[in-house]
């Protein structure tokens, strides 16, 4: 007689997942759909970072003059300033008031006077006092008979000498926006693919195929194998997804795939491996406890509701300050340390010991999860009918 | 027994205050069909249940060959459940193929096995279809190549008439018998029971969790008595009534329809009917599997007291 090793048994049901899966029109569309996102936030980026503040001044008068030096002042700043000529104050002032100018700068040069709608801009602002105070520093300074291009020389030659306790990682903006984009990633992949967890056990419940399934393999096997096979789906789109995104962003130069870009993809996999694990069992023992699809939104929810609270803490916590208290203390627990933490990691904030102690104590909750799900699971799938009781389905 | 039959001895299955099952026993022999009738909730599912290991019973063993039932022999129990299922958007061929396999066939006999299946049942137009795309004839169909496709050593089969138009009937009960004729023990409920009378070889009838009777069909039938049908024109009413180990259990005109106990004398009912003139008809008919059940069924009230 023939038998099924438990290792073939869910080796069996995992490959039944990833074969009715990848094959979806839904996967595909989905995938492809969350590829375009990814390229559009990543050339969004592109043009951010190429794009620099433009600003157009009107002159009028006396002004004309120092059109020149308003240009290079600015270009040290990084603005781009344009500068317009008017024949009269008059017209000026209308386009100020248009919006066609930013300002409308009038006066001698040394006494600039500016017109704007409401506020100047603080940048432009800076320029034109340099502006204005240089005419009046190279008039003193011509009257003393001294060169005011030497001194200037001089002067610019002089810096302060910096030492930083902490130096600012000249990539840290960069990896701030590979760490957000690694927790959004991480939690939508761990809601879906939960999500699906608990559909597919309610699919089978309310199909009514789960007694025939399991009057052959046993309870854990079946979660087991559908567990393993929908991670792996969720593993194949965000492979798909890191591999592309990071070929698109370094294609349109927005950061070479540098270490700590190759080290986030990675940690965002281990994590997300870690994450799907520790809720896709209590996904899957949650589907276990109704029979019809309809229901299964109302017991999934508050597993989502815990996911979406690390999920939107997680974020604001990360853009105010990704090394603050709280985010540390926050990925630390193992059920944010899957998004929260593969985030810190890549922005250079995470320590190897909070490492190792959110790896050691998810991996922890994970076997606790696991077998508590496993548990309630066993309990309920081939009980059919109302909802059944959490409580009822631990006591079995 | 060490001859590959399938043994209940003691089932007893509580849900709370209720029994389900009470000290359910009875064996479906090597090569055997062994029809398995009662009334809706009088325990036919829970007991099939219980022998496949999807629900745990409170008391009693579960033999196959004579040891009890493990897991891994349980994989070669071929089943219908009562509540019918399939992945709805999974192809025929696809998930008989699965089904097999997982009952540990190699991918290759669980494809030669699918195929097989799949034209002997006519369903070879319909092997890439998704099986919710069926008729409901053609689902049953799939249902039952679902429970036959890993070469099951017994099978355990719950309604599996239910549903099935006459020609499918014909078709299930051949492969029933086939499969009984190559030594495996059949096990089925059902309330067609002019069906399970003719296609079966021994009976089982279930009443509030207690087995009520267990035999051959012949000797159920045949030990509960036989009906005399006499017409005798010129008889009286009541002439019957009085003959030992008769009961009237109709009467149309001059024809009468009498029980007779197993012990009785037919010929003396016949020697009271010559009594009273002309008899016409004198005919002795075995109880059928229906009254039999009747009988049983309606015994039902006084003596259990309920248990709960």
């Amino acid at each position: 007689m023939k038998t099924l090793s438990a290792r073939r048994a869910v080796w069996l049901v995992m490959k039944r997942e990833l074969n009715t899966r990848l094959r979806t029109r839904s996967f595909v569309v989905g995938t492809a759909v969350m590829l375009l996102v990814l390229i559009g936030v990543v050339t969004f980026q592109a043009f951010l970072a190429g794009s620099k503040s433009t600003s157009t001044v009107g002159l009028t008068g006396q002004s004309m003059g120092v059109a020149q030096q308003l240009q290079a002042a600015g270009a040290q700043t990084g603005q781009t300033i344009k500068t317009v000529a008017v024949p009269n104050a008059a017209e000026g002032r209308e386009k100020v008031d248009k919006g066609d100018f930013d300002a409308l700068v009038s006066g001698s040069a040394s006494e600039l006077k500016v017109l704007v709608k409401s506020t100047l801009d603080s940048k432009l602002r800076a320029v034109l006092d340099q502006v204005a105070r240089q005419q009046v520093l190279d008039a003193t300074l011509a009257e003393k008979g001294l060169d005011p291009a030497q001194v200037m020389r001089e002067v610019s030659a002089v810096s302060v000498g910096v030492d930083a306790i902490k130096p600012k990682d000249p990539d840290s903006d960069k990896r701030l926006v590979i760490g957000l984009v690694v927790v959004g990633l991480l939690y939508m992949s761990i809601v879906t693919y939960g999500v699906l967890v608990a559909q597919g056990v309610v699919e089978e419940k309310s199909s009514r195929v789960v007694e025939i399934l399991l009057s052959s393999v046993r309870p854990w096997q079946l979660l087991m194998g559908k567990v393993l096979g929908l991670g792996l789906v969720g593993l194949t789109q965000l492979a798909i997804l890191a591999v592309v995104g990071a070929a698109v962003a370094s294609a349109t130069g927005v950061f070479t795939l540098a270490g700590f870009a190759t080290g986030a993809l990675v940690w965002g996999l281990v994590w997300y491996l870690l994450g799907f694990l520790l809720y896709a069992t209590i996904y899957g023992a949650m589907g276990s406890l109704v029979s019809r699809q309809e229901d299964t939104q109302s017991v999934v929810g508050p597993v989502n509701m815990v996911l979406i609270i690390g999920f939107i803490v997680g974020f604001n916590l990360l853009i105010q300050s990704p090394d603050g208290t709280a985010t540390k203390v926050l990925s630390l627990v193992p059920l944010f340390s899957p998004i929260l933490m593969p985030a810190r990691i890549s922005t250079g904030a995470a320590a190897s010991w909070e490492i190792v102690a959110s790896l050691v104590l998810t991996g922890a909750l994970v076997a606790l999860l696991t077998w508590l799900g496993g548990k309630i699971y066993g309990n309920s799938v081939l009980r059919l009918g109302s909802r059944i009781k959490l409580t009822e389905a631990l006591r079995g | 027994m060490g001859d590959k039959s399938l043994e209940i001895d003691g089932i007893s299955k509580r849900y709370g205050a209720k029994v389900a099952l009470d000290g359910v026993s009875f064996d479906v022999r090597a090569g055997e069909l062994f029809g398995f009738v009662g009334s809706n909730g009088a325990g036919k599912t829970t007991t099939m249940r219980i022998a496949l290991g999807v629900l745990a019973a409170d008391a009693g063993e579960v033999r196959f060959d004579g040891k009890p039932i493990t897991h891994e022999a349980r994989t070669h129990i071929g089943y219908m459940p009562e509540e019918r299922g399939l992945y709805p958007k999974m192809k025929v061929l696809d998930q008989l193929v699965y089904l097999a396999e997982l009952h540990g066939l190699s991918a290759n006999e669980a494809h030669r096995n699918a195929e097989n299946w799949i034209a002997r049942l006519g369903l070879s137009e319909r092997r890439r279809d998704e099986v919710q795309k069926l008729s409901l004839g053609n689902q049953q169909r799939v249902q039952l190549a679902a429970a036959l496709v890993h070469d099951p050593g017994v099978l355990v089969l719950d309604e599996p008439f239910s549903g099935l138009d006459p020609i499918a009937v014909d078709v299930m009960s051949a492969v029933l018998r086939e499969k009984a004729a190559t030594g495996v023990p059949v096990v089925f409920s059902s309330h067609q029971l002019d069906l399970v009378e003719r296609l079966c070889d021994r009976v089982g009838i279930i009443r509030s969790g207690r087995m009520v009777a267990t035999g051959p069909v012949a000797e159920l039938t045949g030990r509960a008595g036989s009906k005399l049908v006499v017409t005798a024109p010129s008889a009286p009413p009541g002439w019957a009534a009085a003959l030992p180990g008769v009961r009237v259990l109709e009467n149309h005109g001059p024809t009468s329809v009498l029980d007779l106990a197993p012990s009785a004398d037919d010929q003396a009912v016949l020697a009271a009917a010559l009594a009273t003139g002309p008899v016409t008809e004198f005919s002795r008919q075995r109880r059928t599997l229906t009254e039999l059940f009747r009988d049983a069924v309606a015994e039902q009230p006084r003596a259990e007291g309920e248990t709960a």
